[in-house]
């Protein structure tokens, strides 16, 4: 932990549950102080802006942009203020007055991150599985009847096939094709151009990526003119065009290549940082020992970086458990494509059924948790 | 201006308790320096003048002021930090004007302090530079001109050369002390573990180990007359060598007896002394080598460090595990094995009790 | 390595050859996309935009005008016209019937079984004269392989930033990155300050919640979410979306703040404590400044990651004309014109030419912040 001690004032000096009520109740009342006030002026600020200016959609979304950022620094800022008012580092009480503003102030520095996080991630994740035993709107308990349903539903079947497909395939493909990325890259005087250049995918949407790749895949029937890549190349080389993203199983594998696309850049560069953190000398021992450059990658370098390789598997991981987008923009669900994540969007905005939709979001979690915690011990194990 | 009184200071993280109940009072205008091992908590001290720890219990003193729970600012102290503790982001003139904008001093007044303090440091030239474009040495001057611009009652000073090099050490060594010349009134409290800087810098050193003072002092008190063993060993270098012996006499003067050899030393030690087992001390310095036989201790010769000024000689002697140094004036030349004598100025040793404390202090 | 002695020039050409594939891999997917953008809708559907540069092959089937129009001639009927309409080119080959489209060349005369005699030049301007007066309203039929110059334009981007209203859906997407980009990472900071540097009890705990709740996935957190704001009546508005935006990443925006800002130099602070900056002055005028490098890197991902967002999106903003976002909007053009190519690549070049360009302005600070926390799965 980072220190213990910052400040000259000495904890709480009126110990006791009374102190410490005192303390958050008058937390709460300023950080609402503050966040009301804040709110209060940007509101009155647009609608007097509202007033006086022509509504246009530009100028009124730069409005609506610039008073919520005012509004969030305003709430900082005026909370502050009003406790160093409260309690002024000044006068003949200055040492209690430190003393509770002190025991006040880092609440309300972490007052607006506690509540977000409170109603984005705490609520949902306990209203999730209460709504699991709920019916289509969440009203009517129906015991463990989604999960039932889930268990014998064919379609949850091959979302989770599909999802282990992508499970098994990406991760390794992304990983291995960015190692080899970043070994190659390193060695050569244009690497770094050819990073960036193989990292850019990473900047495109998934849903722009899906335009992309589907372009790839075009099909046009025999005999007229290929614009799809692949099929061009197919017909070039004297096979059939073939409509890529419905031929049944193996189009699962030409959606996964979008994502290992989009993630290869990714794996490469923190590999290639890995690769570069080394120690020279080891390397520099084997070239005397004799090895050859590819025993020296796959003995000396790769052993070397394994729990980073292991860290950037299970972070592509992670990503391919809740992949959506792809799927949905370039099938969505069809042809035997479906996995987890668009199913539950299915079920969620098609099916309306919130408690079969939360119910499949509940497996996702129960799928990501695990890997997540590892990865994040993982990751603060290797890479600091 | 102001002095700093402690009175039974002590600090704990947790249960732990790492200063042992301090006892000290440093004048105004003093400059008194906390010389000790690493770990040995005199940073700590340093830092609850300062407020940027708290106090477990006592209290803390500056001028009659009971600052305990006064918050840094409020202390009228400055602080130069080991690593200089720079703004990074800030033009030399904004670290050091930092403290008087946040007390939103007026421009103007603000502008003549810097300028006084940059002209005294002769930072001028480089006020608008960032610390980054600056030499250590003078990054450690502006983190010194930023104290000074603050006009405080107490200069505190936490091991502000330790990362300079030996020469600009040497350097900023000398600056600090033309600037306490120049500022009588202000109190300086200085920590370091360099023990040169502690004797040329301090009017009195504070020896402190594992959280407790060893011993309070003007520099050449300590080198002369060391309280106990920790500080005889810990002043002086190469450090103060040590036998074990045996009062056959005590009185007046004290008559000792070393492996086979007598001495009779002009140093006073109580009567029931007689008989007791003792740690005999003798600095590398005041030790020379006689001719075969006639000295008081016996042994050969093990390795030899040539200085040029000086040499030390490492002797293996019979009686003691630890070789005895030696240090000589300029070259000399010794072979190894060699065997010689080693004879001490008898008003020049030193005498310890059992449990390690100076017989003078008895 | 390129120091050591006795390196093998083989290998290294190698390796280059084996970088320029991957590159070219990564590369040309994007790189059809963008140029069939600026390509003429009819030559992105009859060729391969690898042959942009190339004269476009169009087969074309026209029927000639109406024998009743034919004028009498020289005591032949001729008809004259033009095979080309709007569009131009330059005619190759043509035929007169269906199994021989190309028996003949520009300017050849055809003479068909009943006599007619058919020339086409290669500007396209075609007479056939009849041996005597034509009767019928149906035109004869004219195969044509024409040349047409290779062509670029504009036409696409216009047609999508205003009447596919990619534009709309742009000042959409922006309305929401911005605000979704910096109120997430002025929460996060002044939080990650409090965790890092300030006192309070309970402070380890909740800083490995907050952490801990970066394995919760996006997913879990729509349906209650849309449910609460159904409930308090926020419902589909940006408010909504900055603020679920901001929930979603504060968890890794404090991790990675936190981890920064901890590192900072202590004695940097307690200085600036002596010089008396309180807790608000020490973030606003010490911390902030110099966690620019951690806040840059958190703002670019969080901006990649809100501007790319298609499911937040869908489900706090509507689907209507004025919320609809990028991402949205492509995805609908996807199902509504999915053979549409010009359209397709337009708006897909809209949509990610603004991360882009933010990606190769700073990617610097993207690889910084990939390296200190690579943890979001998103």
């Amino acid at each position: 932990m980072a220190l213990s001690q910052t400040t000259a004032a000495p904890a709480a000096s009126e110990s006791g549950f009374a102190s410490a009520l005192t303390t958050f109740v008058t937390a709460l009342a300023v950080m609402a102080a503050g966040l009301i006030a804040s709110i209060a002026v940007a509101v009155a600020v647009y609608a007097a802006f509202d007033f006086v200016l022509p509504y246009t959609k530009l100028l009124n979304a730069l409005l609506v942009m610039v008073l919520g950022v005012a509004a969030c620094f305003g709430y900082f800022w005026s909370s502050n203020k009003l406790l160093d008012t409260i309690y002024p580092a000044s006068g003949a009480q200055i040492v209690s007055n430190i003393t509770k503003a002190n025991a006040i102030r880092p609440w309300l520095f972490l007052g607006p991150a506690l509540i977000v996080v409170g109603i984005y991630l705490v609520y949902p994740v306990v209203n999730s599985v209460i709504l699991s035993f709920h019916g289509p709107n969440g009203e009517a308990w129906v015991g463990t009847r989604n999960y039932e349903w889930l268990a014998q539903d064919p379609a949850f079947r091959e979302s989770v096939r599909n999802n282990i497909l992508w499970l098994i395939v990406v991760p390794a493909a992304a990983t291995f094709i960015g190692l080899i990325a970043a070994a190659l890259t390193d060695r050569i005087s244009w690497g770094n151009i050819a990073k960036s250049l193989i990292f850019m995918p990473m900047a495109i949407s998934f849903v722009g990526a899906s335009v992309i790749w589907k372009f790839i895949y075009d099909y046009r029937p025999a005999g007229e003119a290929q614009i799809g890549l692949l099929n061009a190349i197919v017909t070039g080389l004297g096979g059939n065009p073939q409509a890529w993203i419905t031929v049944p199983f193996w189009n699962n594998f030409f959606l996964m290549v979008v994502l290992i696309w989009i993630q290869t850049g990714f794996a490469m560069v923190i590999l290639s940082a890995a690769l570069r953190g080394i120690p020279e000398e080891t390397i520099e021992a084997a070239v005397i020992d004799g090895a050859s450059p590819f025993q020296i990658f796959y003995k000396i370098k790769v052993p070397q970086i394994w729990s980073t390789i292991a860290v950037v598997w299970t972070t592509i991981t992670i990503l391919v458990l809740k992949v959506f987008d792809i799927v949905l923009a370039m099938t969505n669900g069809q042809w035997g494509t479906q996995v987890l994540a668009n199913y539950m969007f299915d079920w969620m905005f098609r099916g309306l059924d919130f408690g079969r939709a939360s119910t499949i979001a509940l497996v996702i979690m129960v799928m990501v948790a695990p890997i997540m915690v590892w990865n994040i011990r993982e990751a603060r194990k290797g890479i600091r | 201006m102001a002095g700093v009184l402690m009175k039974n200071i002590k600090k704990s993280y947790g249960a732990t308790e790492v200063i042992h109940g301090i006892d000290l009072e440093i004048k105004t205008g003093e400059f008194v320096v906390f010389v000790g091992p690493s770990g040995c908590g005199k940073s700590t001290l340093l830092r609850m003048i300062a407020g940027l720890e708290t106090i477990t219990s006592g209290d803390m003193y500056i001028g009659d002021e009971r600052v305990n729970d006064i918050p840094p600012s409020q202390r009228g102290i400055a602080m130069v930090f080991q690593s200089y503790a720079l703004y990074p982001h800030m033009t030399v003139f904004d670290n050091m004007a930092f403290g008087l904008k946040i007390a939103k001093r007026p421009k103007a007044e603000i502008e003549k302090r810097v300028r006084e303090a940059a002209e005294i440091l002769r930072l001028t030239p480089y006020l608008e530079r960032l610390p980054k474009a600056l030499s250590g040495g003078q990054r450690q001057r502006v983190a010194i001109g930023r104290a000074i611009v603050r006009d405080p009652k107490v200069f505190l000073f936490d091991e502000p050369l330790s990362n300079l090099d030996a020469a600009l050490r040497v350097a900023t060594r000398i600056e600090i002390a033309k600037l306490k010349e120049s500022m009588p009134d202000t109190t300086m409290v200085y920590v370091t573990h360099d023990q040169v800087e502690a004797m040329t810098l301090a009017d009195r050193i504070v020896v402190l180990s594992a959280g407790n003072i060893e011993q309070v002092g003007a520099p050449i008190e300590l080198y002369e007359r060391p309280a106990n063993l920790f500080v005889a060993q810990f002043i002086g270098s190469p450090a103060m060598n040590v036998q074990r012996a045996k009062i056959e006499k005590a009185g007046e003067h004290t008559t000792i007896a070393l492996g086979r050899h007598r001495a009779d030393l002009p140093i006073p030690s109580p009567a029931g002394m007689a008989g007791q087992e003792i740690h005999v001390g003798v600095r590398p310095e005041d030790l020379t080598i006689a001719s075969n036989g006639d000295g008081l201790i016996d042994g050969r010769v093990n390795i030899v460090e040539s200085l040029g000024e000086v040499t030390n000689v490492y002797v293996d002697v019979e009686n003691g595990p630890e070789p005895i140094v030696v240090k000589l004036p300029g070259v000399q030349r010794f072979s190894r094995g060699e065997p010689v004598s080693l004879m001490a100025q008898p008003a020049k040793m030193h005498l310890f009790n059992e449990s390690g404390r100076s017989l003078l202090y008895l | 390595m390129s120091t050591v002695v006795g390196a093998r020039p083989a290998l290294t050409w190698a390796v280059h050859i084996a970088v320029f594939v991957l590159v070219a891999i990564w590369t040309i997917p994007t790189l059809g996309i963008l140029i069939s953008s600026f390509r003429d809708k009819d030559q992105i559907v009859t060729s391969g935009w690898w042959t942009a540069l190339a004269p476009a092959e169009r087969n074309l089937v026209v029927r000639a005008a109406a024998p009743d129009d034919a004028i009498e001639e020289n005591g032949r009927w001729v008809l004259r016209g033009n095979v080309f309409g709007e569009i131009s080119g330059s005619v190759s080959a043509f035929g007169v019937s269906i199994q021989r489209p190309t028996e003949f060349s520009a300017g050849d005369t055809a003479e068909t079984r009943d006599g007619e005699l058919i020339t086409i030049g290669e500007n396209g301007d075609y007479a056939i004269s009849y041996p005597e007066r034509p009767e019928g309203a149906r035109g004869q039929r004219l195969f044509v392989t024409s040349q047409e110059p290779p062509k670029f334009t504009t036409d696409n981007y216009e047609t999508v930033l205003f009447s596919e209203g990619i534009g709309q859906s742009f000042i959409n997407t922006l309305t929401v990155t911005i605000p979704a980009t910096v109120i997430p990472i002025l929460i996060a900071a002044y939080a990650a300050y409090a965790l890092a540097w300030m006192e309070f009890p309970g402070r380890a705990l909740l800083l490995a919640t907050i952490v801990g709740l970066i394995v919760v996935p996006l997913q879990m957190a729509l349906i209650p979410l849309l449910r609460l704001y159904n409930d308090i009546g926020v419902g589909k508005s940006f408010i909504g979306i900055w603020l679920a935006h901001t929930g979603f990443g504060l968890p890794l925006a404090i991790y990675l703040l936190r981890n920064y800002i901890a590192g900072l130099p202590r004695e940097i602070l307690e200085s600036a404590r002596v010089d008396g900056a309180s807790d608000f002055e020490i973030f606003r005028k010490i911390i902030l400044p110099l966690s620019f490098p951690a806040l840059a890197s958190f703002a670019i991902f969080q901006f990649l990651w809100v501007w790319n967002d298609l499911l937040v999106a869908t489900v706090f903003l509507g689907n209507n004309e004025q919320q609809l976002v990028m991402t949205g909007r492509l995805r609908e053009l996807l199902g509504s014109r999915g053979g549409n190519w010009e359209i397709l690549s337009a708006s897909a070049f809209v949509a990610i030419v603004v991360p882009i360009i933010v990606f190769f302005a700073l990617q610097r600070y993207l690889v910084r912040g990939l390296l200190a926390g690579s943890v979001k799965g998103g």
